[in-house]
């Protein structure tokens, strides 16, 4: 079981590094979006309440998020296009386990994640962030964001499962980047004015993830915050292996 | 004309018959305005923010400039797609005047953008957006959009015909969404600071922008500047897409 999760694992890491193309724009976009909205939202630091006077501080966990959710498009495409190809199909026949099949696709999104985790922190660091909780809470902060990748790329498996086609997994895109949009991206919650906004946010689990993190970097040990933001990973991860196990069999019963 | 008028019918009718080319920049704008007017308004109680139209006003503004560019930009997607599937290079055998292949592509992006338009205005009143300007501020707030709409194609097919590929959309999208996020999105001009303020200060859309704002709270400022901005870069890059479509000519 270990050495077929390692042996799809290696495939699906070295097939993404393989392609500049697939790693690169992941992996600088949040990096843009950082800068520009860390400067763009500075003022957002004069609002009475506002955690701490550093914008980079507080929207730097974003971007670990937003990273792993372009992690989840790669990891949901390969797959896809291991069902188009037929690759799956010829997989079926040999002795792959399905569980080894699915915690072995993410390989590609988990490595990817844990790049641009350690790519994020540097930035942020390099800029002037201080880490509250210091080099423990630095490497929680990674762990953290590794699981998060694992979450969201669990999450693209299953679309490329359910849908068949890189198509299809994109074309879900929009509606998680609109997850991580409302949510507290932008303000804490109890500084988001608008009612609506403040409840979606509060019952969406990516602001309880984008909390975890940002308590490690500008607050200091907050075990609720990190409970929940664990929690709703682990969680995440939990509810997305199951819906694309169950996937995987409808999968392979159909071929 | 008739080429024009016959490109037009044409991507507009594929444009309806496949609702995976049409609702994702329809979906785009409407999640960034609910996103940035929802979540971001407690932004108007910064110090020094001026605008009396009311923050969903504020964000309207720049939500229909992107619509309106990535209106262009999705377009010029299309423009690469038919050049991979060999539609454009037969029309470009059989169309007498090679310039109305450009003006169909365009009337074919301000319709789709128009739809979206529409619909954005729409979300936004129901949110309960404030509209201090009169018909005639409303006219120059989307004609100004509606020029940012052709710019927006003018680049994209530029970039469509000389490199022909659905390969090229990044580098359609990203200098857009640079552009666009280099301006003064979610405060003012003098609420930047660093970096960010020299650039967004040299960034000809920042006038657009504010002149857009000024427009919708009903004070029009720098309307001649806005204009004459928005009119420079539709000269410069209609250039940019005539020879782009020589480019195409000329690779057989």
């Amino acid at each position: 079981m270990t050495q077929q999760i390692w042996l799809i694992a290696r495939r699906s890491i070295v097939r993404t590094f393989r392609q500049p193309g697939t790693w690169i724009p992941p992996l600088t976009f949040p990096l843009m979006l950082m800068a520009v909205n860390s400067n763009g939202l500075r003022a957002a630091t004069h609002l009475p309440g506002f955690p701490t006077d550093s914008f980079l501080a507080f929207f730097l966990p974003f971007s670990f998020l937003q990273g792993a959710l372009f992690a989840s498009g790669i990891a949901g495409v390969d797959l896809a296009r291991d069902i188009d190809t037929g690759f799956l199909n010829r997989l079926a026949l040999t002795p792959v386990r399905g569980s080894a099949l699915l915690i072995g696709q993410i390989g590609g999104a988990v490595g990817l994640g844990a790049l641009q985790a350690c790519v994020y922190l540097g930035v942020g660091l390099a800029f002037g962030v201080h880490i509250d909780t210091g080099v423990a809470g630095a490497f929680l902060i990674l762990l953290l964001a590794v699981l998060i990748a694992t979450g969201w790329g669990t999450l693209g498996l299953w679309l490329a499962l359910r849908t068949g086609s890189g198509e299809g997994v994109q074309s879900q895109f929009p509606l998680l980047f609109f997850a991580t949009f409302i949510s507290s991206m932008n303000l804490p919650r109890n500084l988001i004015e608008v009612t609506w906004f403040r409840d979606v946010a509060t019952i969406n689990p990516v602001s309880y993830m984008i909390e975890g993190l940002r308590s490690l970097v500008i607050s200091g040990w907050d075990a609720q915050a990190l409970l929940l933001g664990f929690g709703f990973t682990l969680a995440l991860i939990a509810v997305s292996l199951g819906l694309a196990g169950r996937q995987l069999k409808v999968r392979m019963a159909r071929t | 004309m008739d080429v024009a008028f016959g490109l037009a019918h044409r991507q507009i009718t594929v444009l309806f018959k496949n609702p995976s080319l049409f609702i994702p920049p329809m979906l785009f704008p409407l999640m960034n305005f609910m996103a940035f007017a929802g979540g971001l308004s407690r932004l108007r109680h910064v110090p020094g923010f001026d605008f009396h139209g009311g923050y969903t006003a504020f964000q309207f503004v720049f939500v229909l400039l992107q619509s309106a560019a990535f209106g262009g930009v999705f377009a010029g997607f299309g423009i690469a797609r038919d050049f991979e599937r060999g539609f454009a290079r037969r029309l470009l055998v059989s169309a007498p005047q090679r310039s109305g292949i450009i003006a169909g592509y365009a009337i074919a992006a301000l319709v789709r953008w128009a739809m979206i338009a529409v619909v954005l205005t729409t979300v936004g009143l129901i949110a309960g957006m404030k509209i201090g300007g009169n018909g005639v501020d409303l006219f120059g707030m989307y004609g100004l959009a509606i020029i940012f709409n052709q710019v927006g194609l003018l680049w994209a097919c530029g970039v469509a015909m000389r490199f022909r590929s659905v390969q090229a959309g990044p580098l359609m999208q990203t200098p857009v969404f640079m552009v666009l996020f280099l301006a003064p999105v979610y405060v003012p001009l003098d609420l930047l600071s660093g970096w960010i303020h020299a650039v967004a200060r040299l960034n000809p859309l920042t006038f657009i922008l504010e002149s857009g704002r000024d427009f919708i709270q009903g004070e029009p400022t720098q309307v001649a500047l806005a204009f004459g901005l928005a009119a420079a870069l539709f000269v410069v890059f209609a250039f940019w897409a005539r020879t782009g479509l020589r480019a195409a000519e000329n690779s057989g």
